[in-house]
């Protein structure tokens, strides 16, 4: 399987993305985002990072960058495009994914382990994984998702959350919900699946000497599902 | 043009005898860009006049040592042709005045000095001192400094793995931001800022000079008085983006030939970058100030050399590179302008506009810069107190511990780092909040352990004794994770050294500190003085900050702090004597501020600490923390929160007083957790080496309990302890 990450000039979850999907059998390959064209690929990921330093909304100039519309061009085609962190919120600047990204709730940068809920089993991102409940890592300032009333009816209506922040046992309730983000969204897809955008870092949690190991489980789904 | 005279001399912080050296080595006046020069080099940041004296002394010699003090960073062996580059700086003064960019270009230009040797920055650390929580700036200061720090560590992507938070009131007008930086490096691979070679091209990278941060250098050499507010405009402005995209060009180009010579521009920047080239090269430079990319109009040749834009390198480059260097400077969007070349006339000489507007020789700015033998009063040793017994009956262990743990310099700091990125570049196997943070070495089975510490209630109560402590507890924070120590950096942070008390507290401090790392061939590889950390005449307790670095060459060997099984045994490694002077359960619940800190020996510490490192290499170790501030119930009750498990303390032997015994500050000491089966063992060997140790307790349930004298749940202080910085920040 052959995937591609997308190199912005403030990435900088980028390498850790590609040690990731290596260590899971990816045939991985770096895209400097200055490049027009993507090389042929099964996956697309837009790692985290500051693209290009989100002075301005979180990833706003990398959703207007030359690369992004090939991203996009592959997407509507229908090839898996997987956003992580900032790679969340330039899809939501791409219009790829509904909604945005704000400053958390508390105004603080938030870093430590968290839980996450799956809420859809039905794509290729988390079709074989046993578990429901994961511990997952986030690190970000603006991860508070918020979309409108109609959005987030037309989002419940075609299934296209992913995960919610819940603690341990899967209670996704406003207890468990680390940065204010509407309905403890912490991922969304697209109507088909084949784009997904979340807030927490898979790639952070794929040994036992890291945060944990939950992360090896969406990275082995991943290379078993394609 | 102003004209130059002695009081505008003054003006710029030079004394007037300073002022007439400079004349009379010049034969003339200065003029004002001249001026600036001078005085952005003597200053007492960038020339170090009250310091170099006595920092000779430090022990910076060891076969792990690459490169000592005097480059932008030290650089020690770690096996296999890798080396780290490390170094700590502080940031006080602007910090103090603008929180947010004083602490965030204080990140910026450590990680600067670490990736100009060629390293790549793996992780960031941070000591940051206070003024007592009820102080009215208190609580801004400390959310605008975490704030700094994170906003710019967490963009650039580099883990921020350790730290330590103090309060203190004799920080309330002067707080400490302490920055530090580790890099990774292939040791045939570093880069030096000594030029060489005659008519080499000099190289202006990175961001556009800008009027910013113009005497920065000397407001860092100066105390604050009441218009300290009016100081602002000397605060630079960080741009993490930018430093990233500076990082990046820097590596690409480091992967090739051409660089001779590589210096970042940080304080008194231009002027002491292009100065300390030269000197080092012992060679002269000339620079065009036209050239120079400014990001205002109309700056003259005084502000250009005087600005402290942040994001800036220097570079002399091998003739002819220069094309291939821009083109990887264009690929990430950063100025490259070629604004001078090296020449051997010794003299820095800089144009403007076709004119000469300055020169001067080097070695005037660099050698020749003053140097003083200040005076200095030795400090005495205090009066033991005899704490009488009467002043402990009516005391309860349980209400003691469940105070102490909520004491401001106890209590979890989580609220910061949880807002620090900690985890990306996915090697952190240590996060902040253990005995230190330790890092992989990408892609081997090395990694490296790194924290800073510092005690400035010991150092003040007897700078000597204060002096050795803070080395021997960073020594030990390596060793609690089973990593040998390597190496450290110092900053020094003191008060004024034209007072002679102040003075003495540095030269006992910087005595301590070489005594100690001497003795545990542990040494001073880089740092950073910062003296004048005083407002209206009071200065701060003298506070050098330690940071530590250590080598594991398996990771999976790695040791944490939280409490493993039920069933295994705790021990004390180390004698507890009970001194109890200077500890914080002495402050806390005696409210006694006086008394010597405790003693340190430097065998016994050197014992015990290898003595750890044997057993954890047979494996006989599931748990290892140092026993600190608090003593031992703090120690043992950190262990027990982390893990969510309960500890049952055997009964003490003797007469032993219990206060004593579980919250004195002894030093030297770890708690170990061993198997039963691995009992025998351990205490085998810790006789067969002499090595004093305790019986402590079991791993047992999920309180805290002694007896009839103590009961506590581990949620019940687990509560106190987790909270105290939390609910502070929200009132």
């Amino acid at each position: 399987m052959k995937s591609s990450v997308i190199i912005f000039p403030g990435s900088n979850c980028d390498r850790d993305m590609d040690v990731a999907l290596k260590k899971f059998g990816f045939e991985n390959q770096m895209v400097w985002h200055n490049d027009a064209k993507i090389p042929k690929s099964d996956l697309i990921v837009l790692p985290g990072g500051f693209s290009y330093g989100d002075y301005l909304r979180c990833g706003s100039i990398a959703g207007k960058s030359k690369i992004i519309k090939s991203v996009i061009d592959f997407a509507n085609s229908g090839g898996l495009v997987l956003g992580i962190c900032n790679g969340f919120q330039i899809l939501t600047e791409t219009g790829l994914l509904p909604g945005i990204l704000q400053q958390n709730k508390y105004l603080n940068f938030i870093c430590k382990n968290v839980f996450v809920k799956i809420k859809n089993k039905e794509n290729k991102y988390f079709k074989k994984i046993k578990k429901e409940v994961l511990e997952l890592h986030i690190a970000h300032n603006e991860g508070n998702y918020f979309c409108s009333n109609d959005e987030l009816k037309s989002i419940e209506d075609n299934d296209q959350i992913a995960v919610t922040y819940c603690d341990h046992k899967g209670n996704d309730d406003e207890k468990n919900n680390p940065n204010g983000a509407l309905k403890n969204i912490a991922g969304i897809f697209n109507k088909d699946k084949n784009i997904l955008g979340m807030m927490p870092h898979p790639e952070r949690m794929i040994d036992p000497f890291l945060s944990g190991e939950d992360g090896s489980l969406f990275f082995e789904n991943l290379i078993e599902s394609l | 043009m102003v004209k130059v005279n002695e009081k505008i001399a003054i003006e710029h912080g030079l004394k007037s005898d300073e002022y007439k050296k400079i004349c009379n080595l010049l034969k003339r006046t200065p003029n004002i860009t001249e001026l600036g020069v001078f005085s952005a080099m003597w200053n007492e940041h960038c020339s170090y006049k009250s310091s170099r004296k006595h920092l000779k002394k430090l022990h910076t010699k060891g076969e792990q040592v690459i490169q000592g003090p005097g480059e932008n960073a030290g650089v020690v062996d770690i096996e296999d042709d890798d080396a780290i580059v490390f170094k700590i700086e502080s940031h006080n003064h602007p910090s103090f005045i603008e929180p947010y960019q004083g602490a965030a270009t204080g990140v910026g230009g450590i990680m600067r000095d670490v990736f100009t040797m060629g390293a790549r920055p793996i992780a960031n650390l941070n000591s940051i001192h206070f003024g007592a929580p009820d102080h009215e700036k208190t609580r801004n200061l400390l959310r605008g400094v975490v704030k700094g720090i994170g906003g710019y560590g967490n963009c650039i992507g580099v883990p921020t793995i350790a730290g330590q938070t103090c309060f203190d009131e004799s920080y309330n007008g002067n707080i400490l931001v302490n920055a530090m930086t580790l890099g990774l490096v292939n040791k045939n691979k570093i880069f030096y800022s000594k030029a060489a070679g005659i008519n080499k091209p000099v190289i202006y990278v990175g961001s556009k000079t800008g009027r910013d941060g113009i005497h920065g250098a000397s407001m860092a050499s100066a105390i604050f008085d009441d218009k300290i507010e009016e100081k602002k405009p000397t605060v630079q402005v960080g741009d993490p983006f930018t430093e990233k995209l500076l990082l990046e060009a820097c590596l690409e180009l480091m992967a090739g030939k051409s660089i001779i010579s590589i210096q970042d521009m940080g304080a008194a920047g231009l002027t002491s970058s292009s100065i300390e080239m030269a000197s080092k090269g012992d060679l002269g430079i000339k620079i065009d100030l036209t050239k120079v990319p400014c990001r205002e109009e109309n700056m003259t040749p005084y502000e250009i050399m005087l600005s402290e834009s942040q994001e800036r390198m220097l570079i002399v480059l091998e003739e002819g590179k220069e094309n291939e260097a821009k083109k990887i400077f264009d690929k990430w969007n950063l100025d490259f302008a070629v604004i001078g070349k090296t020449t051997n006339s010794k003299n820095i000489e800089l144009f403007f506009k076709n004119e000469k507007v300055a020169e001067i020789p080097v070695d005037f700015l660099a050698e020749n810069a003053p140097i003083y033998d200040r005076k200095w009063i030795k400090a005495k040793l205090p009066k033991e107190n005899n704490f009488a017994k009467d002043q402990f009956k009516s005391l309860k262990l349980s209400d003691c511990l469940k105070k102490i743990l909520i004491d401001p310099n106890i209590a979890d700091k989580e609220w910061i780092w949880d807002q620090y990125d900690h985890t990306v570049m996915g090697d952190t196997i240590q996060k902040p909040g253990g005995n230190a943070g330790v890092v992989r070495v990408h892609g081997t089975n090395k990694a490296v352990a790194a924290s800073v510490d510092s005690s400035a209630t010991y150092c003040h109560a007897h700078p000597l004794t204060g002096g050795k402590q803070v080395v021997c507890e960073s020594w030990r924070n390596m060793i609690s994770v089973g990593a040998k120590p390597i190496a450290i950096t110092n900053c020094l942070n003191f008060g004024n050294p034209e007072k002679e008390k102040n003075m003495g507290e540095f030269v006992e401090c910087v005595e301590g500190i070489t005594e100690a790392s001497k003795y545990l061939n542990y040494p001073v590889v880089s740092g950073n003085v910062s003296f004048y950390n005083e407002t209206k005449d009071k200065g701060i307790k003298p506070t050098p900050s330690i940071g530590g670095i250590g080598l594991l060459s398996d990771y999976k060997k790695m040791m944490t702090m939280e409490l493993k099984n039920e069933g295994n045994y705790l021990l004390v490694i180390g004698k507890t004597e009970g001194h109890l002077d200077q500890s914080v359960f002495a402050r806390n619940i005696l409210s006694e501020l006086n008394g010597p800190p405790p003693e340190v020996n430097l065998f016994n510490e050197k014992q015990n600490g290898m003595c750890v490192l044997n057993l954890k290499n047979k494996k006989l170790i599931e748990t290892c923390h140092d026993v600190s501030l608090g003593g031992i119930l703090t120690a043992i009750s950190k262990m027990a929160i982390k893990g969510d498990k309960g500890v049952k303390l055997f009964t003490l032997e003797g007469l032993v007083n219990k206060f004593e015994y579980f919250f004195g500050e002894d030093q030297g000491r770890y708690i170990i957790e061993v198997k039963p089966e691995n009992l025998e063992n351990v205490e085998n060997m810790l006789k067969k080496d002499s090595i004093h140790f305790d019986k402590l307790g079991l791993v047992e349930g999920n309180q805290i309990s002694l007896e009839n004298d103590l009961k506590l749940s581990i949620d019940d202080i687990k509560e106190g302890y987790k909270n105290w910085l939390k609910e502070y920040m929200v009132n």
